[in-house]
């Protein structure tokens, strides 16, 4: 019976929430058709140690690859390995999170497949046997469904939208031969700003703040709030805001920054245009504050306040630390 | 070089859900495909040789586009004419046997055309192709046919190291894409722009068809000022059930 296969991203030694959700889906569609789910984990020397997580979070086989040179990501070594798995195997799914890595790294394996790869998927399903997934295109305002072939459907899907794994039986670990699999590309080094902070895009609550901030100085309202809702919480920005150099681009939201779906969004003192809203639309909840009632975020936030962000966020950041407190 | 619907367009699906409803849709060039070109056009610039030649596919139309790029400071322009696709792989094995035989060193790409949002394309002709590939590029250092890149993750950045001829898809940050000059208009209307027919590959995924999103479900304002404080955490607590 055919199985699937998911990439899992080791991260300072453990897995990513995101990769817990491709395997969760593999797992999804391995049962379907009565296969196995495998993990695929590639990293340095003691990388089968995270990988051991791996099989008691519903992998049935986690193929872990070992090497030096892994210390980094090496996209080239990670396609061709996942490839000749594939090759040899028996998959009808490969998927990906669609992370920095999983962007990268999918469209390299499609292509050594010949097989085509669905981009940013969130919602995935069987069909008379065919996998058909849907897809955002044109920043999210429109959404394909899509068939593939029958083969391996190679796919990225979108974070926080599938759900990740949960804790099951231990599976087996087995060991991946990356002998004679060279790069053409060498990653040599990651330069990481402040990583006590999360990125905006694998955090599950964003706090995005926007020309209505007024000013680069008053971004510790929002740092308190974010610190108040917990350690999955990150920041987030208009693009208003990082062109104005108030904030670095990694944190912008939006048609030409990142695509989010957070549990919750906090969009405060942006006023909702439609390139803004490409990117955080899908969130599950959004609360916009604004002191125009009338600004168009209002018209896609499930819940709104209309006010001075001055006033407003001290008195919030306060309430929700209570909140989470007692909860 | 891919010609897109413009990022503020309004998107209407046909009745149908065959695709995209063409009426009132103004088309321009992939924006993170500007950043390729003003890179391509900057190092001939400071080489003081060499050329640099746009290919783009799609309908017939997109010659337009490829006007606007020639007019930015392109030496030539190669329309490879089809109804299109959304498939990333049939495209990208199309655009690989174009550039596979000519003379190149760089091979740009914008990272992600902003209609299908695939981000495929370029890592596609770079395995069809053979060549080293970075994507998401914010830098690129190129001497003595060795190249350094850094690359946009999350949190920050990757160094990578290849050397040419090679592949590369660019993000914002990498450059200022210039507007192209009067001259420079003037100047593409007589540089070469050569048009062929091509036929794609049939894709290993189907399209079924496209929908709107669903309309965001009714919020509501929970109220004004400091006073709607508590009612929105009571709400998210409870209500939402996400704090
Ligand atoms: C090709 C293209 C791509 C783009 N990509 C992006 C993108 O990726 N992301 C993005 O965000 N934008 C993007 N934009 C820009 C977008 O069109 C808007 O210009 C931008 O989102 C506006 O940012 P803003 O909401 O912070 O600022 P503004 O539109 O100026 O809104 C500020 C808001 O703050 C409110 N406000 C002011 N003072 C206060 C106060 N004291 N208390 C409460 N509220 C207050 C105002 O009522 C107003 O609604 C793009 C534009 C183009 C053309
Ligand atoms: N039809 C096309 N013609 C020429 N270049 C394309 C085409 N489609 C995509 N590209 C290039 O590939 C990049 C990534 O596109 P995509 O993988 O479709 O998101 C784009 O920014 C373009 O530079």
């Amino acid at each position: 019976m055919p199985g699937a296969l998911a990439y899992a991203e080791i991260r300072e030694g453990s897995v990513s929430r995101a990769s817990r959700e491709a395997v969760g889906l593999a797992r999804r569609i391995a049962a379907d058709a009565g296969g196995e789910t495998h993990a695929v984990a590639l990293g340095p020397p003691g990388t089968e140690a995270a990988a051991a997580q791996l099989a008691g979070f519903g992998a049935d086989r986690t193929w872990v690859g070992e090497s030096e040179s892994l210390e980094l990501c090496q996209p080239d070594i990670a396609a061709a390995a996942i490839a000749r798995l594939v090759e040899a195997g028996d998959y009808d799914a490969v998927i990906f999170a669609a992370t920095a890595q999983g962007r990268d790294i999918a469209p390299r394996v499609g292509a050594r497949l010949g097989r085509s790869v669905a981009s940013e998927v969130i919602e995935c399903r069987r069909e008379d046997g065919a996998i058909v997934v849907r897809r955002p295109m044109y920043a999210g305002k429109a959404i394909a469904t899509l068939r593939f072939t029958p083969g391996p459907a190679v796919m990225t899907i979108r974070a926080n939208v599938f759900a990740p794994a949960e804790e099951s039986a231990a599976g087996q670990v087995s060991s991946l031969d990356l002998e004679s699999l060279d790069g053409r590309v060498r990653t040599t080094a990651l330069e990481q700003g402040d990583r006590d902070r999360l990125d905006v895009s694998e955090a599950t609550t964003i706090v995005s703040g926007g020309r209505g901030m007024q000013g680069p100085e008053h971004w510790p309202l929002l740092e308190g709030l974010v610190e108040a809702l917990g350690d999955e919480a990150a920041l987030g920005a208009s693009r208003a805001v990082v062109d104005a150099g108030w904030r670095p681009h990694g944190e912008q939201v939006g048609q030409t920054g990142k695509t989010v779906s957070p549990n919750l969004y906090f969009a405060v003192g942006i006023s909702g245009a439609i390139q803004h809203l490409a990117g955080m639309r899908t969130a599950k909840v959004i609360v916009a504050i604004n002191r125009d009632a009338d600004a168009p975020i209002f018209g896609v936030a499930d819940y709104g306040l209309v006010g001075d962000v001055f006033e407003v966020l001290p008195a919030l950041t306060e309430a929700v630390r209570e909140a989470r407190q007692g909860s | 070089m891919k010609r897109v619907p413009d990022s503020a367009t309004r998107v209407r699906v046909t009745p149908d859900g065959a695709g995209l409803d063409p009426a009132g849709v103004k088309y321009v060039v992939n924006p993170y495909d500007e950043f390729a070109l003003e890179d391509a056009i900057r190092r001939k610039e400071e080489a003081g040789e060499g050329k640099v030649t746009v290919i783009a596919l799609g309908p017939p139309e997109t010659a337009e586009s490829i006007r606007q790029a020639l007019a930015m400071g392109a030496d030539e322009g190669i329309l490879l004419a089809c109804a299109g696709s959304h498939d990333a792989l049939s495209v990208a094995r199309a655009l690989a046997d174009e550039i596979r035989g000519r003379e190149v060193d760089l091979v740009l790409f914008g990272k992600q055309a902003i209609d299908d949002d695939n981000m495929q394309v370029p890592q596609m002709v770079a395995e069809f192709l053979g060549l080293p590939c970075a994507t998401v590029v914010v830098g690129l250092e190129i001497e003595g046919g060795k190249a350094t890149a850094r690359r946009e993750v999350e949190g920050g950045h990757e160094v990578v190291e290849f050397s040419l001829p090679a592949v590369v898809s660019t993000q914002k940050g990498l450059n200022e894409p210039r507007y192209p000059s009067l001259k420079g208009i003037m100047a593409a209307k007589r540089k070469p722009l050569e048009e062929r027919e091509v036929t794609l590959d049939a894709p290993t995924i189907e399209f079924l068809r496209l929908d709107e999103p669903p309309a965001p479900a009714e919020g509501r304002i929970v109220g004004e000022g400091v006073d709607a404080v508590p009612e929105l955490v009571r709400a998210l607590r409870d209500e939402a059930g996400v704090l």
